[in-house]
C-alpha cells in the first residue's frame, strides 16, 4: 500500500516504451494513408501513359471518389455511432426518383423540390433511427428493411405518376435555379481556362469548343465532399458532440451513466446519414437531367468497405473521418485505375474483396493494440 | 462518528417493493462528510437496491431521503448527480477504446469558444487528467493513452477521481473491488481513504469483509432487506461482521468444516 498511496508518479518499470511504429499504428488513418500510397504507387507505374494521370483522367477518378466520400462521411460517423445504414443505397435512388417526381411531374421549382426531399430523407433517417432506439434491435436489420422499403418505392412511384421508371428532364427544369446550381455547378472555370491556354491541361483542338479546356471547372460534387469531410473531420475531433459519438459507439450504457445523450447521438447520425446520401442523389441527378430507379445499388456496401478501409471498427467507438476519405480515395482510383489500366473489370471485385478482408484484420489487430488484449 | 457533523445524507426507514416482494424492509442509515461507510451484505441481501434508491435509479416505496438536511426527491440519476450523488459503478462507465482523458471529460466536456463555434478543449482536459491522475498515483504515458490498457484498478481509481473532479459530495462505489486482485485492491483502498480525507463521503459496498475493516469507518450490515444495524469502527470483529452477513446460523455450522477460513 505504501507505494500506491504516493502522490507522485514515477515512470512504473512495468510499462514498455512503445516504439513510434506502434504510436503510429493507433492512428485510425494509417490504413488508409499506406493504402493511398501504395495505390497511386502502383498506378503511377503501371498506367501512367493510359491518361489516368492527365486532366481528365484526374478529373475522372477524383469525382468517382468525391461520390463515395460523400456516403462515406456519414457512414463513417455513424458507425463510430455504433450503428450501420443499409439503406443508403437505397435513399439515393428514392431522393433523385422524389426531387424528379417534385420538379419535373409536379412542376415545383426546383430549389423547392430540393428542400422537400431534404427535409423527407432527414424524416426517414430520423425513423430509422427512432425505430433501431426504440425496439433495441440491430440497426442491420432495421435498415435492411428500408432498403426494400425505399427501392420499392422507388421502382413505384414513376411507374404509378408517369409510367416508366426514368425521369428525365431535370436539366431544362433546373435551369437558372440558385439551389440546383449548389449541387450540379461547376467552380473555378476561369482557372482552368487559364491553365488550357498556359498549355497546362488539354483543351479541344476541333468543334466548336476549340480552345477551351477539356476540363472546364470542379464540379460542385468534389466541394460537398470536400466540405463534408472537413466538418466531420472537426466534429468528430475537436468538438463535445464528437466525444459523444465516440462514446455512444464504444459503450452505450457507459456512456448513459455519464450523461452523454447517446438515443440523441445515434438518431441525429442516422440522420446525417441520409443527409449525406440524399447530397450525392441530388448532385448525381443535376448531372445526369434524370433520376432511374436503379440508382444507388450497392452504395452502402461500398460506403461501409471505404469506411472500414479507413480504419474504423464494425463494432464502433473507433474510427476517423479522414480514414473514410482516403478510404474512398482508393475505392475510387482502383476502381477508375484498372479501367485505365485496361485491366479486365470484374478482377475489381476480387480487389475489393481482397481489400476489405485485409483492411479488417489490420483493424482488429489494432484495436488489439490500443485495449492490450493480447 | 463526529457529532458536530451533520449527516450529508438520511434515509429514514426506506422500503422498496417491486411488485410483491419486499427488496427492502425499512432500512435506516446516515452518511457523514469525510466517513467511509460501509454496506455490507450477501447477494441478495437488498444493497444494490439500496444504493439505486440512494442515486435516483429507484423511487422508495416509503421512506424519506434527507440530503444535507432537507428532504429530497430523486426522480432519475441525474438529478442525483447534479445534488453531488455519484455513483461508480462496478461495470464502469469508462470506455476502453477512447483515451482517458476523453473518458475523463466525457459527459462534461471542457469548451473552448473560437468565434462562434465551441470546440472541445482538448488542452484543457489533457492538462487537468494528467494532474488528476498523478494526484492518484497513476502514471500514464500521455492523456491519450486509451482506458483499455489501464488495469481494472487503476480503472476504477480514474472513475473515482473523475467523480471527485465534478464535485461529488457522496461518492457511491459499487463493489469496486470485487474482480480485482490484491495490489489493485490495495491501490482502490487506497484511492477511497484519499477520498474521504478530502470530505467526501463514501458509501463502500462489499461483500468482502476484510476490504471493509480496511478503510471503513462505519458498517452497516443488510440482510434480508432489513437492517441489522451500524456497527463503529473498533466496536466489531470480522467475525462478528461475517456471521451478521449470513444471518447468523447457517454459517457457524459451515465454519466448522472450513476450519474458519472464511
Amino acid at each position: 500500500m505504501q507505494d500506491a498511496t504516493k502522490p507522485t508518479a514515477q515512470t512504473d518499470e512495468r510499462i514498455k516504451e512503445i516504439s513510434a511504429f506502434r504510436k503510429a499504428l493507433i492512428r485510425p488513418e494509417l490504413g488508409g494513408m499506406v493504402g493511398t500510397i501504395a495505390v497511386f504507387t502502383f498506378f503511377l507505374l503501371f498506367a501512367f501513359d493510359s491518361g489516368m494521370f492527365n486532366s481528365q483522367g484526374i478529373m475522372n477518378w477524383s469525382i468517382v471518389s468525391a461520390q463515395f466520400m460523400i456516403i462515406a462521411v456519414g457512414a463513417c460517423l455513424l458507425m463510430i455511432a455504433g450503428e450501420f445504414d443499409l439503406s443508403v443505397g437505397s435513399m439515393i435512388g428514392f431522393a433523385g426518383m422524389m426531387v424528379a417526381i417534385f420538379s419535373v411531374t409536379f412542376g415545383w421549382p426546383t430549389w423547392i423540390a430540393i428542400l422537400v426531399t431534404f427535409a423527407l430523407c432527414i424524416a426517414i433517417g430520423a425513423l430509422n433511427g427512432w425505430i433501431v432506439i426504440r425496439t433495441g434491435l440491430p440497426s442491420f436489420i432495421v435498415t435492411l428493411a428500408f432498403l426494400f422499403i425505399l427501392r420499392g418505392f422507388t421502382i413505384f412511384l414513376p411507374q404509378v405518376i408517369e409510367r416508366k421508371t426514368i425521369i428525365g428532364g431535370i436539366k431544362d427544369v433546373a435551369e437558372g435555379d440558385w439551389l440546383a446550381a449548389i449541387f450540379g455547378g461547376k467552380i473555378l472555370q476561369g482557372a482552368f481556362v487559364w491553365l488550357g491556354d498556359a498549355g497546362l491541361i488539354a483543351t479541344f483542338e476541333r468543334g466548336t469548343r476549340k480552345g477551351q479546356p477539356v476540363v472546364d471547372g470542379v464540379p460542385m460534387l468534389i466541394v460537398w465532399a470536400l466540405v463534408l469531410i472537413v466538418i466531420g473531420h472537426v466534429l468528430l475531433t475537436k468538438t463535445k458532440f464528437g466525444n459523444w459519438i465516440f462514446a455512444s459507439g464504444g459503450d452505450a450504457e457507459a456512456a448513459r451513466n455519464s450523461g452523454v445523450p447517446v438515443n440523441k447521438v445515434k438518431i441525429l447520425m442516422f440522420m446525417f446519414t441520409a443527409f449525406c446520401a440524399t447530397v450525392f442523389a441530388m448532385c448525381q441527378v443535376m448531372e445526369f437531367g434524370s433520376a432511374g430507379a436503379d440508382r444507388g445499388l450497392l452504395k452502402e456496401f461500398e460506403a461501409i468497405i471505404a469506411v472500414v478501409i479507413g480504419g474504423a471498427l464494425l463494432t464502433g467507438g473507433y474510427g476517423s473521418v479522414l480514414g473514410a476519405a482516403l478510404g474512398a480515395l482508393i475505392f475510387g482510383v482502383v476502381q477508375q485505375g484498372l479501367f485505365f489500366a485496361g485491366v479486365e473489370s470484374s478482377l475489381f471485385r476480387v480487389f475489393l474483396g481482397v481489400i476489405l478482408l485485409g483492411a479488417v484484420i489490420l483493424n482488429t489487430y489494432i484495436r488489439r493494440i490500443i485495449t492490450g488484449e493480447r | 462518528m463526529n457529532p458536530e457533523k451533520a449527516p450529508i445524507i438520511q434515509m429514514k426507514d426506506i422500503q422498496k417493493h417491486f411488485g410483491s416482494v419486499i427488496a427492502l424492509a425499512g432500512v435506516s442509515v446516515d452518511v457523514f462528510p469525510g466517513e467511509c461507510h460501509c454496506l455490507l451484505g450477501d447477494n441478495g441481501a437488498g444493497k444494490s437496491t439500496f444504493i439505486k434508491t440512494m442515486s435516483g435509479v429507484h423511487q422508495p416505496t416509503h421512506g424519506e431521503i434527507l440530503f444535507e438536511g432537507k428532504p429530497m426527491h430523486f426522480n432519475d440519476p441525474r438529478d442525483a448527480i447534479t445534488a453531488g450523488i455519484a455513483t461508480v459503478h462496478q461495470h464502469l462507465a469508462m470506455i476502453p477504446l477512447m483515451s482517458v482523458s476523453r473518458n475523463f471529460f466525457m459527459g462534461n466536456e471542457p469548451e473552448r469558444k473560437v468565434g462562434p463555434i465551441k470546440f472541445f478543449d482538448h488542452e484543457y482536459a489533457n492538462r487537468v487528467t494528467m494532474e488528476e491522475m498523478r494526484k492518484m498515483g497513476i502514471n500514464l504515458r500521455g492523456p491519450d493513452q486509451a482506458v483499455g490498457t489501464l488495469s481494472g484498478g487503476e480503472r476504477q481509481t480514474v472513475a473515482i477521481a473523475r467523480a471527485v473532479h465534478f464535485g461529488a459530495k457522496v461518492l457511491i462505489l459499487d463493489e469496486p473491488t470485487s474482480a480485482l486482485g490484491v495490489r489493485q485492491t490495495a491501490n482502490v483502498l487506497a484511492t477511497i481513504d484519499k477520498v474521504r480525507k478530502q470530505g467526501i463521503a463514501v458509501v463502500f459496498i462489499t461483500h468482502n469483509v476484510r476490504h471493509a475493516l480496511a478503510v471503513g469507518d462505519r458498517f452497516t450490515v443488510l440482510n434480508r432487506g432489513q437492517t441489522l444495524g451500524t456497527a463503529q469502527r473498533g466496536q466489531i470483529t470480522p467475525e462478528e461482521l461475517q456471521d451478521l452477513m449470513a444471518g447468523g446460523q447457517e454459517l457457524v455450522a459451515l465454519e466448522g468444516s472450513l476450519g474458519g477460513t472464511v
